[in-house]
């Protein structure tokens, strides 16, 4: 193909999306219009099974088999970070020195820490009732724990990390969520439908029937997985050096 | 007023935005990805989406810089490294 037909196909692709999506905006309802039908009704439904938080709702009982799909994205994502970043055979660990840290950074990383560990769990924990969630407070909570690679240094964030651990939390955490869609498939009606537990009262932590659970799922899933992700990216940074520099390995070395 | 809000919120996310693409040091990028992440958490949260500004503060201005900030160093390692030689 020429650089000529090339251009011409780049300019009809785009002259035709940008028709399209002229003629969708068009067609929106106007900016910050008092109509919302499917706002009214995700609200209606969230009502009806007494969740507070419509979003919790929307994501974890009237779409949560989008959600499940979601976290099969986030976990096949990880999955391929770890094969990928792996230590291959061409290289080695070196051990980092604890390097002197200023002490205003380490009074501010040692002081936020704790706050933000717990912000993220209360996150994770009230998710049903106010913004937030498994999602966002799982991602909390595990960065706040790299803090102390900040305020101490990396050996004191491998002492609280053991990574195998978060490993398993975060392939028990997948499962739990498949778990509970199952347990709406034999003891309800439909896979991860919620009609299994009591709704409870409004407004209050064990409120919205399998929305708590689910949430919680999501939360251990999310902040298990975004600490193995940043462990392996960290391992890359610090740890692991290439033996070999700039030469590839041959053949022989390859096992050929 | 909130028309004033809401305008004000989206000339910041612009400005964020092109700032993010015009400055072409990774190291710096990664700073000025987490204040656009930080900038368009005030956008969703004046748009009445704190859901989803809690998403964008939490991956936006903290996790995806980070993620950068570390394959820079790997990547400067290495280049440290080839410069010495094997």
């Amino acid at each position: 193909m020429t650089r000529g037909i090339r251009l011409w196909l780049v300019a009809a692709g785009g002259a035709g999306l940008a028709a399209l999506l002229v003629a969708a905006c068009l067609d929106l309802p106007r900016f910050g219009g008092d109509r919302h039908p499917y706002g009214d009704r995700a609200v209606r439904a969230a009502l009806a099974r007494h969740t507070a938080n419509t979003v919790a709702s929307v994501n974890f009982d009237q779409r949560a088999f989008d959600t499940l799909g979601e976290m099969t994205i986030l976990f096949a994502a990880v999955l391929g970070c770890v094969v990928l970043l792996r230590q291959t055979r061409d290289e080695h660990r070196a051990r980092p020195a604890p390097e002197p840290v200023a002490r205003p950074v380490r009074r501010y990383a040692l002081l936020v820490l704790p706050v933000a560990l717990l912000t993220g769990l209360y996150v994770i924990a009230h998710g049903q009732l106010s913004p937030g969630g498994g999602f966002q407070g799982g991602v909390v909570a595990a960065t706040a724990l790299h803090l102390l690679y900040l305020g101490a240094d990396y050996r004191a964030l491998e002492r609280v990390r053991p990574i195998g651990l978060y490993e398993v939390g975060d392939a028990i955490a997948a499962c739990a969520y498949l778990v509970t869609g199952l347990a709406g498939l034999i003891g309800g009606t439909a896979f991860l439908a919620n009609t299994l537990l009591p709704y409870g009262t409004f407004n209050t932590l064990s409120s919205g029937g399998t929305v708590p659970l689910l949430n919680a799922a999501i939360g251990m899933e999310v902040a298990c997985a975004v600490v193995v992700l940043l462990a392996r990216f960290l391992d890359q940074a610090v740890e692991i050096e290439s033996l070999t520099g700039i030469k590839t390995p041959t053949d022989k070395e390859r096992g050929k | 007023m909130a028309d004033v809000v809401i305008v004000v919120a989206l000339l910041l996310v612009a400005a964020a935005a092109t700032c993010a693409v015009l400055v072409r040091d990774p190291v710096r990028q990664a700073l000025v990805l987490a204040v656009l992440g930080v900038v368009l958490a005030v956008l969703f949260t004046v748009l009445q989406a704190p859901d989803v500004a809690l998403s964008q503060l939490a991956v936006g201005s903290a996790l995806t810089p980070l993620l950068l900030l570390l394959t820079v160093r790997k990547v400067r390692r290495r280049a440290r490294q080839e410069g010495r030689g094997p």
